[in-house]
Parts: C-alpha cells; structure tokens; sequence
C-alpha cells in the first residue's frame, strides 16, 4: 500500500535535462517561474506552452507521468478559475448576468490564464527539478545556489546535510512503516475501518514503535558521524565536484532569449486579449 | 494431511512499473497438519512473500491459498479471520511493541478478537508462560526489557490469538545460542502440547535438522526440494548446488556412508548420527 507513494519521483536517465548542473537547474526553474509570471498576451502563452511542451519532449518523461503530476493540484486550478471567473470586472457589457453574478469577456481570459500559468508552473518546476534531478544531486544543487548565504553566517551546509538526512531516510521510513503495519495487521489491527476516532486511535500501534525506531535511528547515525569526526563541513571536500559545462551555459542563454522573447510579444504583438 | 496448501501462487511486485519484479512464479506447496515444517531459502529466493501470502497480508497474483481446503481470498473482506486462524510472526517482532505494558502489548491481538476480558487475561497468562515471560514482567514497559525478551513478548503476542497454524519467519535471528535454543526450544514444546501446525523460516540447517519434521527449500522464486527432514537432507549434493549447506553432522554421516559403512536412522543430528555409530559398532561385533 505504502510502496505505491514516490517522493521525489526520479527517473533516471541521460536527456540533456538530466546531464544539467543541479545548480543550473536550480536557477532554470526560478527563471521559468518568472517567464511564466511575465507572459500577458495570448501570444506569450502560447510560446509558453510550446516550451514547455518543448520540455516534456527533451526530457525523455513521458506525457502521462508529466499529467499525473497536475492531478494533485487540479482542484487548486479549478479553485483559482472560479474566483478569477466571478470576481473580474470588465470594461464592456457583461456576457452573462444573473441577480449578481456577472460574467465578463476578460474574466474567462483570466481564469484560463491563471490556471495554465499553473499547470505550465508545475509541469516545468517538475521537470527541471523532481523528474530529472536525483534527490542527492538537488540538495547539492540548492546547497550551490544558497551558498553565498554563507557570508551572513547562514548554516547553508547544514540545513543542505538535514535536507539530505531526511530525504534520505524518507524509503528507509516508509519501509519499516510497511512492515509495522503488516506486524499488526497480522495481530488483527483494522486501520480501514469505523469512524475518525477509531481510525485515528487505530494509528497508535505503527506510530509508537515509528517514533521509536526513528529515534534510535537518529542517535546512532549521529554517534556513527561523530565517530568519523564529522565538524559540519569545515575544510570537507566534495567526492562529485559540481562543474558548469557548456551545455550549462547554453541553457542558461536559451532561458535568456526565452525571456526577452516573452517581454518583446508582450509589449509590440497586441493582437488578441492581454492582462 | 495438508493444513494449509499452496497452488500455483504467483506473485509480482510492482505489476505494471518499471521496478516489476518476479518474487514467486507457479509455486505450489502444502503443509502438513501438526507437523513443523521448515521453510529455508536464500535472501531473495521468495520465502518472506510466501510467509505473508499463508495469512492473506499479501493477496497472491494469481494462484490459491487453500486453509483447510477453502480457498482464503474467496471472501475478502473477512481476510481477517483468516489472520487470526494464522498467526504470523514478523522478522524481527520485537519492533511491532508498542503498548505501557508488556500485558496490554500481548492482548492487542486477542482484544482485537473480540474476546471477553477473562478469556483475554486467560490467554495472556497462558502465552507468557509458553514464552518464559514471567508474572512481574508484564506489568513492565516492554521498552524496558532485553532484546531477547522484547522477542519473546512479540511472540506471545501471536500466541495469544491461539492460531491453529503458527507461522514464524526467522524467530531466532540475531539472539545468542542461548536465546536460540529458550526460542525454538519453547516452540517446540507449544507446538506438541497444542497439536499447531507450525512453519518455520530460518537459515540456520542445524536448527531446521533439530526441529522439523519436514523441510521444503526454496530457490529462484521456486520450490526447490520438499520432504520429511531425512529425505532432504540426503540430497546434499543438490542443495549445495543452490548455494545452502547441509548440517555438518549430516555431511559426516554421508562420508561414513560413502566409505561402505551401512548407518541407518537420523543422520542430520548430532545425537542421531551418534546413535547409528554405535549400533553399527555393536552389530559388527
């Protein structure tokens, strides 16, 4: 039950997403967030979504695993539409009005904008950094974009090896979850069954022994670090040495031209509606 | 009599995934009624899916599992009777505590039975003392207690809901000789003075010699071999060849025998063989 949860949900594999610098990879999806923020006219849209239709297609994921990542948030999208929907006020007649309830020409615009802004924000953020990017290799990556945090002290290094701590306790977790629940299970244990209360009591028995385990746990790697004189990253040097490669660079001038393309159709194509 | 059978079980995990992954393909295998059957096997032969297919925590791909002759799956919302008819204990039990005492850990499965609270205590009491969990104990935390003991609580725990098959996938594993034998030794004698019929997981052949009755090895996802104890172990050569080994007493006994000296009886443990000695010494007199 418990093994059909992925978090993260990499899938290996050599496209050129892949083969990125996490630390480009990083800035990528900041930059395409703001892409996506930037784009106002039908226009700007539709080289939004041809890029990141783009996207999907280099990085070798394919579409239904791409779709099943929206489903989770389809309600939020369909959410933002209605209000958008309802509350936005046009300039001319109204299309539809009952009692108080007045659809506009620029709400429908709006509500369809705001829900692809959305769906193209999830798709591409995924893409970038969840599908193609090892959990390992993301936190080295946000470790790399942070780090000019450390000249105002902030512990980068720290909260980066946190990270990767409990990402990389998250299967051991889910495991040993599974395996509890089959113990009790075996004992009889009805966790599907009765009223919220029942259910919630019925947790009692895996949480307990979780809770217990996750702790032993915790101590004996913190006593296992300490026995290999682990200070926090002081003077540690790195196995896998994150380099810039020209594919980096190319990328980062593609997201470049990207951009300024957005920012020129926004301002000289004023054919069709613009927020 | 088979108590408990299973027919051309198949089992994937992760169907239709990139992780897809055989772990049983058409095995088909019984287990006698009253008897103690070892189940051995390599990491990754398929012993631990079987184990948690016998009381439906795993539902086979395809393929049956007959208690009795009744096929288990065939209402699955009563699964649960199932799993109190067969109890199965876990790799490493003692993770599953989880209550203040010792006494209220042991009457989870018997409370979840729905049995009346003296019937409860009754078989509380009964399951400690077959375990060698004495009175003062349940009363403790059973976070309190040693790891030996934490395993034997669990064991009560399953106990407790009198299962008419008693499953248990490596019992002894990680204790001390000593553990060992209080564990498998009590079993053991739970299983003759209730007549249950037990199935035992374990990688240990001199445990499987001491206490099975019968022996079915397992490999690739497969049955490899199944019989009473004797007729397994003479086929050493065999079971070397999937990478297990045969006690070394047995392998003593086959020398002694490949030397032209007829012994006859139980050759796979100590006592045995030393018994077939000395009645060959005596008759060639």
């Amino acid at each position: 039950m418990l093994k059909d949860i992925t978090l993260g949900q990499y899938f290996p594999g050599n496209s050129v997403i892949h083969r990125l610098d996490p630390r480009m990879k990083v800035i990528l999806a900041i930059a395409y967030i703001v892409a996506i923020f930037l784009a106002k006219s039908v226009f700007a849209f539709a080289l939004v979504a041809l890029t990141t239709l783009m996207l999907v297609i280099i990085s070798r994921i394919s579409v239904a695993v791409v779709l099943r990542g929206i489903k989770p948030i389809i309600y939020v999208v369909i959410f933002t539409m209605i209000i958008n929907l309802f509350m936005i006020k046009g300039e001319g007649e109204p299309l539809f009005s009952l009692w108080r309830i007045r659809i506009y020409e620029e709400g429908i615009y709006r509500a369809v904008f705001m829900a692809l802004r959305v769906i193209f924000l999830i798709m591409a953020t995924s893409i970038f950094l969840t599908y193609t990017t090892s959990p390992f290799s993301l936190t080295a990556g946000i470790e790399g974009v942070l780090s000019p945090l450390k000249l105002i002290r902030l512990p980068v290094h720290d909260f980066a090896m946190m990270m990767m701590i409990a990402l990389r306790f998250i299967p051991t977790l889910v495991e040993e979850t599974d395996k509890i629940m089959n113990a009790q299970k075996a004992r009889g244990a009805d966790f599907s069954s009765g009223g919220l209360i029942k259910r919630a009591k019925a947790l009692i028995p895996i949480l307990v022994p979780l809770f217990v385990s996750a702790f032993n746990r915790a101590n004996d790697l913190s006593v296992a670090m300490e026995c290999r004189c682990y200070r926090s990253g002081k003077g540690a040097t790195k196995l896998h040495k994150l380099k810039f490669s020209a594919l980096d660079f190319v990328s980062l001038l593609i997201m470049a031209i990207f951009i300024t393309a957005i920012v020129l159709i926004n301002k000289y194509v004023t054919v069709g509606f613009s927020l | 009599m088979y108590k408990i059978e299973v027919k051309n079980v198949s089992f994937v995990y992760g169907q239709s995934t990139p992780f897809e992954t055989s772990a049983l393909t058409d095995v088909s295998v019984g287990f006698e009624e009253g008897k103690i059957t070892g189940l051995i096997g390599h990491t990754g032969s398929g012993k631990s899916t079987l184990v948690q297919m016998l009381n439906g925590l795993l539902r086979p791909t395809s393929g049956q599992i007959l208690l009795d002759g009744k096929d288990i799956w065939e209402k699955p919302k009563e699964i649960s009777k199932v799993r109190f008819r067969v109890g199965l204990v876990m790799q490493y039990p003692e993770y599953q505590l989880f209550d203040d005492t010792v006494r209220s850990d042991i009457s989870f499965a018997p409370k979840n039975m729905k049995l009346s609270e003296s019937e409860i205590d009754e078989r509380v009491r009964e399951a400690a003392a077959f375990v060698d969990i004495d009175e003062q104990i349940l009363d403790k935390s059973p976070f309190e207690l040693s790891g030996g003991q934490k395993r034997r609580v669990a064991i009560a725990g399953v106990l407790a809901m009198k299962p008419e098959v008693l499953v248990l996938d490596e019992p002894a594993a990680g204790l001390d000789p000593r553990g060992r034998r209080t564990i498998l030794g009590g079993l053991c004698e739970y299983q003759r003075k209730s007549g249950t019929t037990v199935i035992l997981v374990s990688h240990s052949m001199e445990d499987m010699a001491l206490y099975c009755d019968n022996i079915v090895v397992m490999n690739d996802s497969k049955i490899f071999a199944e019989g009473t104890t004797s007729q397994v172990f003479s086929r050493a050569s065999e079971i070397a060849s999937v990478g297990l080994d045969i006690p070394s007493i047995a392998h003593i006994a086959n020398k002694i025998k490949g030397n032209g000296i007829g012994l006859t009886g139980n050759l796979y443990t100590v006592d045995g063989v030393l018994d077939a000695v000395l009645r060959e010494m005596k008759g060639g007199r």
